[in-house]
């Protein structure tokens, strides 16, 4: 936990120090008739700075404690981060490539997500995630009228 | 309408990462068909839904579906794994009833005169009110309140990248367009405490394992024969709450509060956070109270109390209304059906409430990697839908990361979403008092009413230095 609290410090100044940067470019001071842009965030970030430099002091000083998070409790936790993220990125990657589409995407998440943690049977897994992403797409997009990214199984069937 | 917004609404405030003010958002869209009167008595059928959807996760599950219902968690989770579970729920939806209708009567009767006062309100009184709200977190939120104010910095700041308004330049994008839009705060709920809740539950290997309901007529006489007995704490917090509630604050910071309080008047406060009743009806009454109170401000001044209400006065906007004074006299008809509307909504609510919770316990039996993919799906899908951009389902990763990592350390979480959410309006306030007086920042301790709210916000920042000076002083 203790080098986390002094990470965690860390970041927040190099925070306010980009904020600052930023904020001194467009002007901290008094404009023609009112503060400048820049009034508000400088002075967030010069406050953030003082603050965090305390944080990590604080942390410095603190005793070890326990760690962060152990190796066994942390695979859990990157079994959800992990196919989250994947999913994601099927959905729309970033970069030239084109994804799946929120729908397939999602479908292939949960399926996955339930075969490989949840140690579900192939037949379980095949209904919900097929009729998941179906369901999900007549609500939202045919029933709610909110879109969603889209992929090329949409595309193919004329949406 | 309002049944159906009720359940929707529960359904939504049980499943962690859905949220009332996500709800809302997420609903929003479908009411453009509805007439306004309708539309709002759905939305807010979901806030109270969502109010009371809290509350059943925090006791069964000890998983607050918002973060007003936290509190509720500390004497709500012991109660069930005791046993007590049905006590436990029927002192929650009880209180919330009480709060809400100690806010809907002194709505009734003060939302008029309010308007009124609130037109002598200028920009250094709603940015005292401002700092109060902040200052109350970091003095009266316990825990490190370094941390809570690096928290409300970061969500201040978040809230300056993009556009400015006023001046039309950029601030703090950095050359990236997609930073033009800057951060939104439905989008940072969302992950935070969404993602960031499951992340966190999954590590401390939390598998939605509730404790068992035994709800029935019986359960709930026999409760509300105990309940009468806290009369005080139920005035207290209703008032903490109303008071909180209506400037914005909040409903997480009035139950807090509440729950302090609470703990610090009572006879017995080592029995709170082991399964004290009072440790239910404190935060539930106040957080309720504040929920609703935070619809005055917003129909009377056009402020939002709460994020909940922020989504919503996007919607009275769409729909054509002007939120403010103005609202009663143009539009007295819609005010005070929407009044009439919360006092049938939250008896409705009680009662429907108390009926399904099975059914809603039930829920979050589905097998957790079913319900896991399919929270964190219909998250992206809300974020997606704020601004039909994809960026903000990576933001709503990126968000959810920090959630875990932050409320790992107690960096508290919903200080930052309400400065993320305030912080136009407060650098509004603060940019037009400082035009008001040419640059003084004494302005707000000249003029009598924002120099009493900024006295009183300079106290509350200063109690963290002052409370351990104190202790001394009488030891």
């Amino acid at each position: 936990m203790r080098v986390l609290n002094l990470v965690t410090a860390a970041v927040l100044m190099l925070l306010s120090g980009i904020v600052s940067y930023d904020a001194l470019r467009l002007g901290a001071g008094w404009g023609g008739d009112g503060p400048q842009s820049g009034f508000f965030p400088f002075w967030l970030a010069a406050l953030l700075a003082a603050v965090s430099l305390v944080l990590f002091a604080q942390a410095w000083r603190s005793a070890s404690g326990e760690p962060f998070v152990t190796r066994d409790r942390f695979i859990p936790v990157s079994k959800v981060l992990g196919p989250l993220a994947g999913f994601v990125v099927l959905t729309d990657p970033p970069g030239p490539w084109s994804g799946l589409g929120l729908y397939v995407a999602a479908g292939i998440y949960l399926g996955f997500y339930m075969r490989w943690v949840g140690r579900h049977d192939w037949r379980t897994v095949a209904v919900l995630a097929t009729s998941v992403p179906v369901i999900s797409f007549l609500i939202f997009e045919t029933w709610f009228l909110v879109p969603m990214p889209k992929g090329p199984v949409e595309a193919w069937l004329g949406y | 309408m309002a049944v159906a917004g009720i359940l929707l609404g529960t359904v939504i405030g049980v499943l962690p990462g859905l949220g009332g003010a996500n709800g809302v958002a997420i609903l929003l869209p479908l009411t453009f068909t509805m007439p306004p009167t309708s539309a709002i008595i759905l939305l807010t059928s979901i806030y109270w839904g969502a109010l009371f959807g809290g509350a059943i996760t925090s006791v069964l599950f000890n998983i607050p579906g918002e973060p007003w219902s936290v509190a509720t968690t500390f004497d709500g989770y012991p109660l069930a794994k005791n046993g007590q579970s049905g006590e436990a729920l029927t002192a929650a939806f009880t209180s919330s009833f009480v709060g809400a209708f100690f806010s809907i009567v002194l709505i009734t009767f003060f939302a008029p005169i309010l308007a009124e006062v609130a037109l002598k309100f200028g920009p250094p009184e709603f940015f005292a009110i401002q700092l109060l709200t902040f200052s109350s977190f970091v003095g009266l939120g316990g825990g490190n309140p370094l941390k809570s104010l690096a928290t409300i910095l970061i969500g201040f700041m978040l809230s300056t990248v993009g556009l400015d308004i006023v001046t039309g330049q950029l601030r703090l994008t950095y050359g990236f367009t997609d930073l033009m839009k800057g951060f939104d705060f439905i989008v940072a709920v969302i992950g935070l405490f969404g993602i960031g809740e499951i992340l966190l539950s999954v590590e401390e290997g939390l598998r939605f394992q509730g404790a068992k309901t035994q709800m029935n007529l019986r359960v709930v006489l026999d409760t509300w024969k105990i309940l009468p007995r806290f009369y005080r704490t139920f005035v207290r917090s209703s008032i903490i709450g109303f008071w909180m509630g209506f400037k914005p604050g909040g409903a997480t910071p009035a139950s807090f509060m509440s729950y302090a309080f609470a703990k610090r008047f009572s006879k017995n406060p080592e029995r709170f956070g082991k399964g004290e009743i009072e440790g239910i009806v404190a935060p539930e009454t106040a957080a309720h109270a504040a929920g609703v109170a935070a619809m005055l401000p917003m129909i009377t001044l056009g402020i939002p109390g709460s994020p909940t209400a922020a989504v919503m006065l996007g919607g009275l906007i769409i729909w054509g209304l002007q939120p403010g004074p103005m609202l009663f006299v143009d539009n007295p008809e819609f005010v005070w059906g929407l009044i009439a509307s919360m006092y049938t909504g939250n008896v409705i609510g009680v009662l429907i409430v108390l009926a399904f919770v099975p059914f809603f316990a039930a829920i979050l039996r589905i097998p957790f990697a079913i319900l896991t993919p399919l929270i964190v799906v219909i998250c992206a899908i809300g974020s997606y839908a704020v601004h039909n951009s994809m960026i903000d389902i990576w933001y709503m990763l990126i968000f959810g990361v920090i959630g875990y990592v932050f409320k790992k350390l107690d960096y508290p979480l919903a200080p930052l979403v309400l400065a993320l959410v305030l912080g136009d309006m407060a650098e509004n306030a603060l940019r037009q008092s400082l035009i008001m007086s040419q640059g003084s920042v004494a302005i707000f301790l000249t003029r009598p009413i924002s120099g009493v709210i900024t006295a009183a916000a300079i106290f509350f920042f200063a109690m963290p230095l002052l409370t351990p000076w104190w202790r001394k002083m009488r030891s």
